[in-house]
C-alpha cells in the first residue's frame, strides 16, 4: 500500500500568475512524458521483471507521484488567481471553458492523458529502455519548459525536477546492466 | 497565498526536505547497490534524523502522515488545512 505525506518533495515557489507557463507545464502533468505516464509505467511494469528491479521501480514510480504533487502545485500557484480573460489570452480559454480552474490530465496542447502513453512489454531490457527514454524525454521537456520560462522561482522548481530525471536514468542504467548480468548468468554452455 | 506561518515553519520544512532528499537518493542508489555499507550507514544516520525532525515538526504544525503514521492531537487535525500546495 501507499502512505500520503502532507508535504512537498522539494519546495515549489512561483514569482506571479502566468497562466501562459501552466499551460506549458499541462505537460508533464498529464502528457507523454509527463509524471503520471512515469509513475504508471514504473509501478505497472513491477509485476513482470525480475525482483532484483523490482525495488528500484517501486521507489521510482513512487517518487513520480511527488513529482506530479509538485507540478500540480506549480499549475495550481499560476492560475489560481487567473481572470477567465487572462486564461484566454494565455491559450488557456479552451480549458476554462472544460474545466475553469481544474487541473486535467491532459497535455499543453489539451489533448487527455491514455495508456497509450506507456508500455508493458513484459521483456525486462525491453521495459528498462523504454524506462530510460521516458527519463531522457522527460528531461529534455523540462530544458524546454525552462526555456521558455522567464520566472527564476519557478526555474528552481523545474531545474530540481530536471535533474531527478538524470539520476533516475542513471539508476535505469544500472538495472539495465544488473539484468543484462542476470541473463547471462542463466547461460550454460 | 495564505502565508499564515512563521518563517521557522519554512526553515523546519526545508530541513526536513533536505533529510529526506538524501534519504531518497539512498534509497535509488542502495536499490541498485545493496553492497555498499557506507552508503547503508548514511542512511540509516539520516533516517533517524529524519524522524528527529519530524516529531518537532509534528508536536508544533500537526501530523504529516496518517493511517497511523503520525499521532493525533484532539480534535484530529489530520485534515486540517494548509495542504503541501497552499504554503
Amino acid at each position: 500500500m501507499w502512505y500520503y505525506e502532507k508535504k512537498l518533495q522539494y519546495p515549489v515557489r512561483v514569482g506571479e500568475c502566468n497562466p501562459r507557463l501552466a499551460k506549458f507545464l499541462i505537460e508533464q502533468y498529464g502528457g507523454a512524458d509527463g509524471e503520471l505516464a512515469a509513475a504508471l509505467r514504473y509501478l505497472n511494469q513491477r509485476y513482470s521483471i525480475p525482483d532484483k528491479v523490482i525495488g528500484l521501480l517501486t521507489d521510482i514510480g513512487t517518487e513520480e507521484f511527488a513529482h506530479l504533487e509538485m507540478i500540480a502545485t506549480m499549475i495550481y500557484k499560476l492560475t489560481k488567481d487567473a481572470t477567465p480573460e487572462q486564461m484566454k489570452d494565455a491559450g488557456l480559454g479552451d480549458h476554462y471553458a472544460n474545466h475553469d480552474h481544474a487541473l486535467f490530465y491532459q497535455n499543453a496542447a489539451g489533448v487527455p492523458w491514455t495508456a497509450s502513453y506507456i508500455q508493458a512489454k513484459g521483456d525486462p531490457i525491453a521495459d528498462i529502455y523504454e524506462d530510460i527514454a521516458a527519463e531522457e524525454k522527460a528531461r529534455a521537456t523540462y530544458q524546454w519548459i525552462i526555456n521558455m520560462s522567464d520566472d527564476p522561482e519557478l526555474n528552481d522548481g523545474l531545474k530540481y525536477l530536471r535533474e531527478r530525471e538524470v539520476v533516475h536514468s542513471q539508476r535505469f542504467r544500472e538495472a539495465a546492466q544488473i539484468l543484462i548480468e542476470e541473463k547471462d548468468k542463466k547461460v550454460f554452455f | 497565498m495564505t502565508n499564515a506561518f512563521p518563517p521557522e515553519y519554512y526553515q523546519l520544512l526545508e530541513q526536513i526536505q533536505a533529510v529526506d532528499f538524501v534519504l531518497c537518493e539512498l534509497t535509488l542508489y542502495l536499490d541498485t547497490h545493496p553492497s555498499d555499507n557506507e552508503a547503508i550507514q548514511q542512511f540509516n544516520y539520516h533516517s533517524k534524523q529524519s524522524r528527529q525532525l519530524k516529531r518537532q515538526y509534528e508536536e508544533q504544525y500537526g501530523p504529516l502522515m496518517q493511517y497511523g503514521m503520525s499521532y493525533s492531537s484532539y480534535p484530529w487535525n489530520w485534515k486540517d488545512a494548509p495542504w503541501p500546495w497552499q504554503v
